[in-house]
């Protein structure tokens, strides 16, 4: 899989998540600009999981400022098999 | 910028609430009993504590603290690993090795610190921890604390953590893995599904650690938790628990057959860094845990009060936590709705917890009442009768 189709499952699961119209781009950020709260976030994380058959750590998020951080994470998870 | 303002949003939740609904910090002005106290001037019935065995103001445990006190003074002023571990210490760990049928066990200065000591040092970064997505914050605390990887599972949900198990094994067949979950969950009373997660633990050959905060006392033929109740204490690795509930007290405790637990005493930052539980505190925690095991009928009567309260509120039709337990969770989905409620409950003489989002698990609103061995039958007909004005 490569960044791109990352890319574009992840903001498929952020507008399921969010029921969100609003622009996503890489640099969008998670809580400042899609205002994302804790409970939120949970929810997108499992999404992602299940989506992408990993599991992350939460210990990351606190690393994940933007929609392209999460993909930074999911590539590493996705390489790491 | 200041040093406040990261609280800005906080701040201006707070405003908010307070400009809609008045403050809603409760003092307990003055208490009276396990279940009575003053509050805003009047009299109430408490219907929001962790009293589960109403011990609090026992003749014995009393009498044992008070005792103690002039026996032994007000505080150890000292850590356990200095001049803080009296004889009583350890007349306490060794009590609840025997009652819990483990053969190691340590003793905290609170609950929290127990899983703060036990999870920041247990596991580390090169092992994982699977937990219930529900469970305290001490428990991702105690993770945090020790750098520990954490993988949350969807709370309650076995194919979850069987997912998140099997993945890690995948990954590594040699990770040290530990899964953490409660016995009875604090905010909507569910019990946890133990022997199925005790399965999973054993298949993908993983460690778990139940935190029985919530159940000791109050699930198992013996009061000894949801492990004793669902047939797989001895699969359980690690027993954390408080005595800040069910034991009248405070303080905290982690029991196991692992002959390592004890080196966690030299390791554990949030043991050897603080001072050791009080004699009055050690007192009280074990004359309590020998009248849980001497009067069963005080978990019989915790449990008609629950199941009265529980199908009371729940023949009105009010939304409530998935089964009948002590905690009875009445969920809200708008959080203006649940701080009405809880007001006029107060107005009708009855106190109950109040929880609001982001707490809560699932983003609404809860009420939650707790009930006690030692509320009369009349008392639980005032709390239902009180929460019948508000029924749906």
């Amino acid at each position: 899989m490569n960044r791109d189709e990352i890319l574009r499952d992840v903001e498929k699961l952020l507008r399921e998540v969010l029921s969100t119209q609003a622009e996503i781009k890489p640099e969008t950020r998670l809580e400042a600009d899609l205002a994302i709260d804790s409970l939120r976030a949970m929810e997108l994380l499992a999404a992602v999981e299940d989506h992408f058959d990993i599991s992350i750590p939460i210990n990351v998020l606190n690393e994940v400022q933007t929609v392209e951080d999460l993909v930074d994470q999911i590539q590493k998870l996705l390489a790491e098999g | 910028m200041g040093i406040f303002d990261k609280f800005h949003r906080l701040a201006r939740s707070l405003e908010e609430v307070r400009a809609n609904f008045g403050n809603f910090n409760v003092v307990i002005e003055r208490i009276l009993s396990p279940t009575r106290a003053v509050v805003n001037g009047r009299e109430v019935i408490l219907a929001g504590t962790n009293n589960y065995l109403g011990l609090t103001f026992d003749k014995e445990c009393v009498e044992a603290a008070c005792r103690a006190i002039q026996e032994e003074g007000t505080g150890t002023t000292g850590s356990r690993m200095a001049n803080g571990t009296y004889h009583s210490h350890l007349v306490l760990e060794n009590e609840l090795s025997s009652f819990f049928g483990k053969s190691h066990t340590i003793v905290f200065t609170t609950g929290y610190a127990a899983n703060l000591g036990v999870l920041s040092t247990l596991v580390n970064r090169e092992d994982a921890v699977i937990l219930d997505a529900d469970c305290h914050a001490s428990i991702y605390d105690g993770c945090r604390l020790g750098g520990v990887p954490v993988y949350r599972f969807r709370h309650n949900d076995l194919d979850d953590l069987e997912k998140k198990l099997r993945r890690l094994r995948e990954k590594d067949p040699q990770m040290n893995l530990l899964v953490v979950v409660e016995g009875l969950y604090s905010m909507l009373g569910d019990r946890a599904p133990l022997a199925e997660i005790a399965a999973l633990k054993e298949k993908y050959g993983a460690y778990l650690l139940v935190d029985e905060a919530h159940s000791l006392g109050v699930l198992g033929d013996k009061g000894r938790g949801r492990a004793e109740e669902a047939g797989v204490e001895d699969k359980v690795d690690f027993i954390v628990g408080t005595f800040s509930k069910s034991l009248a007290s405070i303080g905290g405790y982690c029991t196991s057959d692992h002959e390592g637990l004890d080196l966690l005493r030299y390791a554990s930052r949030p043991y050897v860094f603080t001072a050791s539980l009080s004699p009055a505190n050690l007192a009280a925690a074990r004359t309590a845990l020998r009248i849980l095991q001497e009067r069963p009928e005080l978990k019989s009567r915790l449990w008609e009060n629950a199941h009265q309260l529980y199908g009371s509120l729940q023949e009105m039709g009010f939304e409530l936590g998935p089964e009948p337990s002590p905690i009875v969770a009445v969920r809200f989905r708008e959080p203006e709705k649940a701080l009405s409620v809880w007001r006029g409950l107060l107005e009708r003489g009855i106190y109950v917890n109040m929880v609001l989002p982001p707490a809560t698990p699932d983003g609404s609103a809860l009420l939650r009442a707790s009930v006690s061995a030692a509320h009369s039958p009349e008392e639980i007909s005032r709390i239902i009768e009180a929460f019948s004005a508000f029924a749906p």
